[in-house]
């Protein structure tokens, strides 16, 4: 209803400003015919083509009018199938030679050469501490009683301890490439610098100066330092491992490209660091990419459009006219093209019942071919493999044997389901070679090509997905908040993430004493009055 | 036709007066009633409704001699007022109070009899 009201606005408009021209029974002509199509589609566009400013809309009119002399010869149609230049495999190659950039490398040889080099002046300190003075001033020390020397031991267990945390902490191979650093690490490290730089100084100066005697003391000097570490260590511990581990914020993850979504609970993290667990989680919870499923919908998209021009007759007529125009113009491609007596939703409907009735189809042909293939397989015991009577196969080859009576039916299912680029010859043969190895039924088999996997699944030149970008407005170094937004782009699509905090929960209690649950029949009681 | 219309209003329903008897400490009405709004209103058990979500109280035994027989009630009666207090919408107990409150010695109830609403139609249909 709401088209029609605008609609015979507009075309009241048209009638109007052509009332005078001689295309006058023309004008009606199409004044009949649009409002016979309006009255016809049940589209309830609620896009309102404002009555503007009549020089506009007679602009507009006149363009089509000029258009409808001739528009056979003029009409353009888009028809979506040459749109693409570029084949998939040539993007994945593109994205192959972008991941072997030099400068990340150099960031990491940095990182780890710095670490190394903080490590060794951590764990050389104490020792220098107790070193020097037998170096430098020996016949005047005096000499390491019964307790010095149990501090001796101490000290020495106290960094065998440092080191191995310090290894267990620091020291893993990194999982990820950051873009900005590790902020934690880095106040963490700092921290460690100036604190030993202090303990130096103070030694230094009070004793290296003034070459003091008492060796107790130094030692008990080095035992702080190595006591003060152990603490930086733990406070290292909770800051960079503890503090994310109490789910704080609800990450919502969505695929641009078709949608699929989960969800995250994560702690209080940075930026980048939230991207790093979310990519770890999206390689095993998403179904892999497959951009063979996404042309049917852009060739829909496609044929909206096609056969709308919109041609601007009247030249350049300045700048704030052509904004007008252009408005005017888009308002005008969308009301006609709403207008249209489209029927692409039928055809989607039928095309989908169709397609969903070939798939199952040819499922049911996969599915006996493969459980047929099987029977003929049968694993040979101990006993009977000592009396080998020939024809007796490994693995591999019993694979290869019965692959080729399953081979098409496989072939054909999963190019009906758009997932031939997933899986090549070899990559079936070694799967079926696992399963007959571990006793699995062709249905565990089957598993893997009738569900579509998360992108772990399959082969790494299958991912489409190895080079991420973080997008985002605030600094990645920044942390979570309530209603962040960032995105992951990879080359053919992207990740959208939302944050949300989860709610503070009040629990309340209630008690229920055990005996009060007590019960009566109702009924249709008869009372006596 | 105007007196025919008072008629029917009025004998749809039925004014019943009923004196209880004393009998030891008890004060006696002489019938059984069943229904109430939590009650189950499983419509086998209740034959006298018409409507099966119908939770109102009905009379479901009369005893014979009794105080309300003998005053004109009958079984399958929906009491519909008890002393001016509604029965329509109300639990099994509240009829059950609303009937034996120990200072009354007369209970007034209106109540409705579909053999009464039959006869009804039946005449105004000869007219």
């Amino acid at each position: 209803m709401d088209t029609e009201s605008t609609y015979s606005g507009y075309s009241y408009y048209s009638g109007r400003s052509r009332g005078s021209h001689r295309h006058g029974e023309r004008s009606r002509d199409r004044h009949k015919s649009r409002s016979k199509e309006s009255s016809r589609s049940e589209k309830s566009v609620t896009i309102n083509a404002p009555p503007a400013e009549p020089l506009l809309g007679e602009q507009s009119v006149r363009g089509e009018e000029v258009q409808d002399d001739n528009w056979g010869e003029t009409t353009t149609a888009v028809t979506g199938t040459s749109e693409h230049s570029l084949s998939q495999e040539d993007i994945v190659r593109i994205s192959k030679d972008l991941d072997d950039s030099v400068g990340l490398d150099c960031k990491r040889y940095l990182n780890v050469a710095l670490s190394v080099i903080l490590g060794l002046v951590v764990l050389l300190t104490p020792l220098a501490f107790l070193i020097l003075p037998h170096l430098l001033w020996p016949d005047r020390l005096r000499t390491c009683g019964t307790a010095c020397e149990g501090l001796f031991i101490s000290v020495a267990f106290k960094l065998l301890i440092l080191l191995l945390a310090v290894w267990a902490l620091f020291f893993r191979p990194p999982r990820a490439g950051l873009p900005r650093i590790f902020v934690f690490r880095a106040l963490l490290a700092t921290l460690v610098l100036l604190f030993v730089l202090s303990y130096w100084l103070f030694y230094g100066v009070r004793i290296l100066d003034s070459q003091d005697e008492d060796y107790q003391g130094i030692v008990q000097y080095a035992v702080s330092l190595v006591d003060a570490l152990l603490f930086i260590h733990y406070l290292a511990i909770v800051l960079l491992e503890l503090r994310q581990l109490q789910p704080f914020f609800s990450l919502c993850v969505t695929r641009s490209t078709d949608g699929a979504t989960q969800h995250y609970n994560l702690g209080q993290l940075s930026i980048q660091r939230a991207a790093v667990v979310i990519l770890e989680n999206y390689y095993k919870d998403f179904p892999v990419h497959n951009p063979a499923m996404l042309t049917a919908s852009k060739s829909r998209a496609a044929k909206h459009l096609a056969g709308l021009k919109v041609y601007n007759v009247d030249g350049p007529g300045g700048n704030n006219a052509a904004a007008g125009i252009a408005q005017s113009q888009s308002r005008a491609m969308i009301a006609a093209a709403a207008r249209r007596r489209d029927s692409s939703h039928n055809e989607l409907y039928y095309e989908e019942a169709e397609h969903e009735r070939r798939v199952r189809k040819r499922r049911a042909r996969l599915v006996v071919a493969v459980e047929e293939a099987f029977t003929h397989i049968c694993r040979m015991q101990e006993e009977e493999q000592k009396k080998a009577s020939g024809d007796v196969m490994d693995p591999r080859e019993a694979a290869q044997a019965i692959f080729p009576s399953m081979a098409r039916a496989l072939q054909k299912y999963l190019r009906t389901t758009r997932q031939q680029h997933l899986h090549s010859m070899e990559s079936i043969q070694q799967h079926l070679a696992f399963c007959i190895t571990n006793n699995m039924t062709p249905k565990a088999f089957l598993e893997s090509y009738l569900t579509t996997g998360p992108t772990l699944q399959y082969g790494k030149d299958r991912w489409l997905a190895r080079q991420w970008t973080l997008i985002s407005e605030a600094s990645v170094t920044s942390g979570l908040k309530d209603g962040t937004i960032f995105l992951l782009k990879c080359i053919d699509f992207s990740l959208v993430v939302t944050t949300k905090k989860i709610p503070y929960i009040q629990l309340a209690e209630e008690f229920i004493d055990p005996k009060s649950h007590k019960f009566v029949l109702r009924l249709q009681s008869e009372t006596s009055v | 036709y105007n007196s025919a219309v008072l008629f029917f209003l009025s004998v749809f329903q039925q004014r019943i007066e009923i004196h209880k008897l004393r009998d030891g400490d008890n004060l006696i009405l002489g019938f059984s009633i069943g229904g109430g709004i939590d009650q189950d209103s499983n419509s086998s058990q209740n034959p006298f409704s018409e409507d099966k979500t119908d939770k109102g109280i009905y009379v479901t035994r009369v005893s014979k001699g009794g105080p309300a027989e003998v005053a004109g009630l009958r079984m399958g009666d929906k009491i519909m007022q008890v002393n001016g207090w509604d029965m329509t919408m109300v639990t099994h107990d509240q009829a059950r109070k609303k009937l034996t409150k120990k200072n009354e010695d007369v209970v007034r109830l209106l109540v409705t009899r579909k053999s009464l609403e039959n006869a009804v139609r039946q005449s105004m249909m000869q007219h």
